[in-house]
Parts: structure tokens; sequence; C-alpha cells
């Protein structure tokens, strides 16, 4: 059986769709808002994707909207990832 | 040795990605775990960027540096200086901006492609076939995500019509309308459009993406924008995904899918809590019913208010106390008032607890987030199911800018519209104090019957001031 780049990808997605809801089925109700705003940050991936689309120093409307990518997505993983970590220190301080 | 580095090296970081996002997200539900998931994840962010800047190897990196410097300024700026009460609005912009991020990654793939490779076929001849669809997809919910993230921050910022619902006329045959004209732009972009045409049937289905995103989430009170919130973190997932597809690649593929159901499952917790199905909630246009009257008058009578100093002496013979925070205590920022009050109490021998209901403020977790950085120990907080066998032996409850989540029109009241919805049941405990700034209606737009009970006090004014004068009274006594 050889599978064509489509159908690994179907199996990546469902596969990693599954593993996505057996990991956090139980949750705490404390982190659901951390939780949220560190999946959201996880979403920023698509800078990876971002980064491919920007890669000469042209300025050519795909270059355009590769670097608006680029800002979008940074914005979404770096403001994503210290606003989580903010939260969860206000829990770690605790005595 | 290049090829050694595109065809093994980075793939195999991407796989180390992949497993630190999943046990990065794992170590996310739990307290204790919580904040090292979070740098796990952000160092698997790191590594995925790494990877790819060596797949990409040696280019001009202008656009590179200049959007990363820009967007991680923005981004780190907004998450420090923003208030903890502000943080389901940050939330929201951040995956709108994450969700605009999808539709112009795929964009950029058409212009490169298409247009500026100068091709004259159609999209599906130069990228293929389903990478030809999953751009229109990518485009679709990015483009979705956006608006949408940014109508539900508006909505909890309470600027569009006090996050009330908006209904169109006819706001279903739109959307059907619109829906339609999304099928026919993605097929006539794959499979119609030849060269450079392709852009135009990619930005009429970026407008209509954008169009759909405002109209599906107008209609929907403020009481549900936490499920709404939610949903997109959901749907910007599977944007990241749609564009794995567009690039062929498994990273974005799986950490798209892993927020796509990390997001559906908070949703559907969320939609439980709150008695409502999914669809319900994204078709009904809750509030729709309540402005029918749902069950007697909308007029107050009989309400009893006193001032900090009677509430402090009925405090001080209390042996048991329940606190229910809810979004005024937000708004108030009255977190460490209350610690403060608790301390005072427990000083005195009395029990105190905090009830919170799961949706309480704006967001599931809203309020833990807010008493925790009060440093309110976590024991203390109780969730529904656990406190409300609680309230008959309880001596005082004082409720906190709640409202929507105390009212016992939930329980016996069939023509509500929030019949059915659990509910913390405040209103059995020997006497309730109600601190709010006035008798306005909550969320959900309707009166609260507790307001009217014999046990219930109402002391109107922000919340933190009058804790503090609570607080000042008790002192005194």
């Amino acid at each position: 059986m050889t599978m064509g780049p489509l159908l690994i990808g179907i199996y990546v997605l469902v596969l990693a769709s599954f593993v996505g809801f057996e990991v956090i089925t139980k949750v705490p109700p404390t982190l659901h808002t951390p939780l949220m705003s560190g999946a959201n940050a996880i979403s920023g991936i698509t800078i990876v994707g971002a980064l491919y689309t920007a890669q000469t120093a042209d300025v050519t409307t795909s270059n355009i909207l590769g670097g608006l990518a680029i800002l979008f997505a940074t914005i979404n993983v770096v403001g994503g990832f210290m606003v989580t970590n903010r939260m969860l220190q206000m829990f770690g301080k605790k005595k | 040795m290049s090829d050694a580095v595109n065809t093994v090296i980075v793939p195999l970081i991407f796989l180390a990605s992949a497993i630190l996002f999943i046990l990065g997200l794992k170590r996310l539900g739990r307290v204790r775990t919580a904040a090292s998931g979070n740098q796990m994840a952000a160092f698997a962010m790191l590594l995925a960027v790494v990877g790819t800047l060596l797949d990409i190897g040696i280019v001009d990196y202008r656009w590179i540096i200049g959007g990363m410097a820009v967007g991680g300024l923005i981004g780190a700026t907004a998450a420090i200086k923003v208030e903890m009460t502000e943080m389901p609005e940050m939330v929201a912009l951040f995956n709108g901006s994450g969700g605009a991020a999808s539709a112009v990654v795929a964009l950029a793939v058409v212009w490169l492609n298409v247009v500026e490779a100068g091709t004259t076929g159609t999209a599906a001849e130069t990228l293929g076939g389903s990478q030809a669809i999953t751009v229109g997809l990518s485009i679709l919910i990015g483009a979705l995500t956006l608006s949408g993230s940014l109508i539900a921050y508006l909505k909890l910022q309470g600027k569009l019509k006090r996050g009330q619902p908006i209904l169109l006329p006819g706001r279903h045959v739109i959307n059907l309308v619109l829906g339609a004209a999304m099928l026919y732009l993605i097929v006539a972009f794959a499979y119609q459009a030849e060269g450079a045409e392709a852009t135009t049937m990619a930005i009429g289905l970026t407008g209509v993406a954008l169009a759909l995103g405002v109209l599906l989430v107008i209609p929907i009170g403020g009481a549900d924008m936490p499920v709404v919130v939610s949903l997109l973190n959901s749907y910007s997932g599977m944007a990241a995904s749609a564009t794995g597809f567009v690039l062929s690649n498994n990273l974005l593929i799986i950490s798209g899918a892993l927020v796509g159901a990390s997001g559906l499952i908070l949703t559907q917790i969320m939609c439980v809590a709150m008695n409502r199905s999914l669809l319900n909630v994204l078709v009904g246009g809750f509030g729709e019913d309540s402005a029918a009257g749902g069950g007697g008058s909308d007029e107050y009578v009989n309400v009893t208010s006193c001032g900090a100093e009677e509430c402090a002496m009925v405090l001080e013979n209390a042996e048991s106390v329940v606190v229910v925070p809810g979004y005024g205590l937000a708004v108030a920022q009255a977190q460490h008032a209350v610690r403060e009050m608790a301390d005072l109490l427990e000083a005195r021998g009395c029990k105190v607890t905090y009830a919170i209901h799961p949706v309480a403020g704006r967001m599931p977790g809203h309020m833990n987030v807010l008493l925790a950085e009060a440093d309110v120990p976590y024991e203390q907080l109780l969730e529904m199911d656990t406190v409300n066998p609680e309230f008959k032996t309880t001596d005082v409850s004082i409720v906190l800018g709640a409202n929507d989540v105390v009212n016992p029109s939930a329980l016996d009241d069939k023509a509500s519209p929030i019949y059915g919805m659990p509910i913390l049941n405040v209103h059995e405990s020997r006497s309730v104090f109600v601190v709010k700034r006035s008798l306005s209606p909550g969320y959900a737009g309707i009166k609260n019957v507790l307001f009217e009970n014999d046990n219930t006090t109402m002391i109107f004014g922000d919340a933190k001031k009058v804790l503090n004068d609570v607080v000042k009274e008790l002192k005194e006594l």
C-alpha cells in the first residue's frame, strides 16, 4: 500500500485529533483559561507556514503578505505563551 | 550535506517539536505541571521555527526578521500590559491574530505560485487539486476566525450594544447565501479561474469569510461569548491544519489538530455547564426569546438594601460564609479586598469558601485566575457540584457581581430563557448579600428573582469599595 501525501496528511490529522481529545479530556476548571490561552499560542504554529512564504528581499505582493503573516503569527505565539505564563505564575506563587 | 539536513534532520526536529507540543498540552491540564507545560510548548515552538529556518537554508531574511521583530514586540507588550480582568479579550485578540496569519499565508501562496510565477492554468493544475482546495479552506477558516474573534472582543468589551444579541432580519437566509457563495468561490478558485484570475476568487473568498465571521457572532449574546471564544480557538487550530495541507507540513497538521480538538472539548465542557447544546448557542441567538419577558414582570418589588456596616454586623456572627464571585469582581479588581475580608473572618473562626460557577466571569477558570492573583488558597475554591449541597447549612452567602449564575428562575421558571441552566443555590443559605452596582440585568438580560427574596439584601456599589468598607467595619467591631 502506498499513500499519496494527501492521504498521509489525513492520517496524521485524524490521529493527532484523537491525541488532542485524549490529552485534555480531564482538566480542572481552574486551568480552563490558561489551557485555552496556551492552546491558542500553539495554534500560532502557522508561523512555520509563514516563514516559507517570504524568502527574498523583493517588494512583491507575496512577500508583503508573507511578512504580514509572520507578524500576525509572531504576535499570536509570543503574546500567547507570555500571557499564559503570567496566568500560571499566579498559581505558582501561592505559599 | 544540505540534503541530509532537509530530509533527515529537519523532519526529526519537527518530530521532537510535535512530541513536545503533545506533552506540553498534557502538562497544561494539571495544576502542578501547568507552568512547565507552557514552557515546554513554547520550547517546541522555538524548535519548530529553528527547524523551518534550517529547512529554508540561506535566504534573504529581511521580511522574516522584520515580521518577527515587530510581531514579537507587539505580542510581548500586549502580554505584559494586559490586566488580568481583560484576559478573555486578550485571548480573543491573539486568536484573531492567529486566524489572520493562516489566511494571509494562504493568500501569499496564491500570489507566489500563481500570480508571480505567471502560470496560466487553474490553481488545481498549478498547486495540485487538494492543495488548491486547502488553500481555499485556509483562507476561509482563517478569515472567519479573524472577524469572529474581533466581534467577540468587542462584545466582551461591551462595545457592541453592550453585548446584547444583534439580530438582523433574515439572517439565516443571508448566512445560507454567504455559505453557498463560499462553496462556489472555493471550487471556482481551484478549478475554474485561470492564472491571475484566481486572485479575484481568493479575495472574494476572504471578503465572504470575513462577513460570515461577523454575522455568525453578532447574534450571539454576551453570556455565550466564552463558548464562542473557545470555538474560535478551535477554528484557529483547524486553520493551521489546513495551512499544513497546503504546504504538506505534518508539524502544522499535528499542532493544528491538537488545538482544534482541545478547543472543541473545552467548548463542549462549557456548553454542558450551561446546559445548552452547541447548536443551540450557534443557531439560537440567546435572548431572542427573553425579549418576550420570560415569565413575570421585569420590575423589581420588595428589594431590601443595606450598607457595609449592617453587612459587617451579620458577618461577625456567621460561622460559615460562601463567597460567590462573578464578573463584577473582575471589573472592580476586588480580588485582594475579598481576600482581606476572608482573612478577617477566618481570624474570628469563621469558615470561608468560594463557590465557583463553571461559567462565572467571562471564561471558564476566569474567577480562579483572579482569586489566585490574590493568593486565595486552592482548597477554598469549590466547584458547583461540591458546594451546592452546602448552601443549606451556610450562614451567609456573599454574591459579588454575579447575576445569572445565581438566578433561581433557572430551577423553577419554565418560561425563563435560562431554565435548566445549573446554578449556585445561594438562595438556600440563611442570608444572602448581593453586592452589585444596580438592579440592571446580567448578560442573559433577564430579571433575577433572587434579589426579591426575603433573605436577600442588596448592597449597591462597586464591589471593591463595598468590600473595603466591610473590612473597615469588621476591624472596628
